[in-house]
């Protein structure tokens, strides 16, 4: 029985491996065009997909930036922060 | 003052002894509160130096300003916040300290004195692309701290724009208004 409590149902995995995201959210100082820059020049985004985001997080206070495991998210916030975005992390909400 | 510009092997900025002293102020502020977090407020008696002191107080998270630089990452996990604090603050205030202690080293490698007393002086900062970097994350930490200080919204400008120009929050707002021109050249430049 342990044996198999170890093996994970498919679903399991799939919910293991993309539960999280990253959010950034409004703030009233960073430029549009710093936080466009941020997007592009962090996540490799490509400008147009940095703007779609950017706007999305000026008009709607906040924007799914990235989705990944815990640990890449983490990552991902922290590098934001290094940047001044204010950002968090959350699981994905189904 | 024109802002950063494009240069062929970077950008370019030319600050007169005021501004680079100004920034250079700033920077260095914001290096110590960085660094010494236990730092008690001065009790300056000069407003408009008040206002632009941002080194303390900073028991943590309750000076806003360094919430705001090192922000909450889990909003409804109070444990895992605390965690993803523990294991990352450090590094960042080291990381922000460090770019805005790189700014200091450029501004008095492009010629600013230690003690600034010529009048009429003028220098040329020139950066790489690689080296504007830490410039943009710093300019951002410093327009952060400011901005949390004065109490800073979202569309405020006309608030900003009506105060009389001798109050010193008028002032410093203008600093602000000036580190936002000097980051928006600059991402232009390096873009």
């Amino acid at each position: 029985m342990p044996v198999e409590m170890d093996q994970p149902e498919v679903e399991d995995l799939t919910f293991l491996d993309r539960p999280w995201q990253t959010v950034v959210w409004n703030d009233p100082v960073n430029l549009m065009s710093y936080v466009t820059f941020v997007f592009q020049q962090y996540f490799g985004y490509s400008r147009k997909k940095a703007e779609k985001l950017m706007l999305q997080v000026h008009n709607e206070g906040r924007s799914i930036v990235a989705t990944g495991s815990r640990e890449e998210m983490e990552r991902d916030v922290q590098a934001m922060h290094e940047y001044g975005l204010w950002a968090t992390l959350e699981r994905v909400q189904d | 003052m024109d802002g950063f510009q494009r240069t062929r092997n970077g950008v370019v900025a030319t600050f007169s002894g005021f501004e680079a002293d100004l920034l250079r102020s700033l920077a260095s502020q914001l290096v110590e509160l960085l660094r010494n977090e236990m730092a008690v407020p001065r009790g300056n008696d000069d407003p408009l130096e008040e206002l632009l002191d941002f080194t303390g107080p900073t028991n943590e998270p309750e000076d806003p300003v360094l919430a705001r630089l090192f922000p909450t990452a889990y909003r409804d996990d109070e444990e895992s916040a605390g965690e993803f604090r523990r294991f990352t603050e450090g590094s960042l205030r080291d990381g922000k300290a460090r770019n805005a202690a790189l700014i200091i080293d450029a501004l008095e490698q492009a010629g600013l004195p230690p003690e600034l007393t010529e009048e009429g002086l003028v220098i040329d900062v020139e950066l790489s692309a690689d080296d504007a970097m830490p410039w943009l994350k710093s300019f951002t930490d410093m327009r952060l701290a400011l901005a949390t200080r004065l109490g800073v919204e979202e569309d405020d400008d006309e608030y900003w724009a009506a105060l009389p120009e001798d109050d010193p929050r008028a002032q410093v707002h203008h600093i602000y208004g000036w580190l936002g021109f000097l980051q928006e050249t600059l991402i232009e430049a390096v873009s």
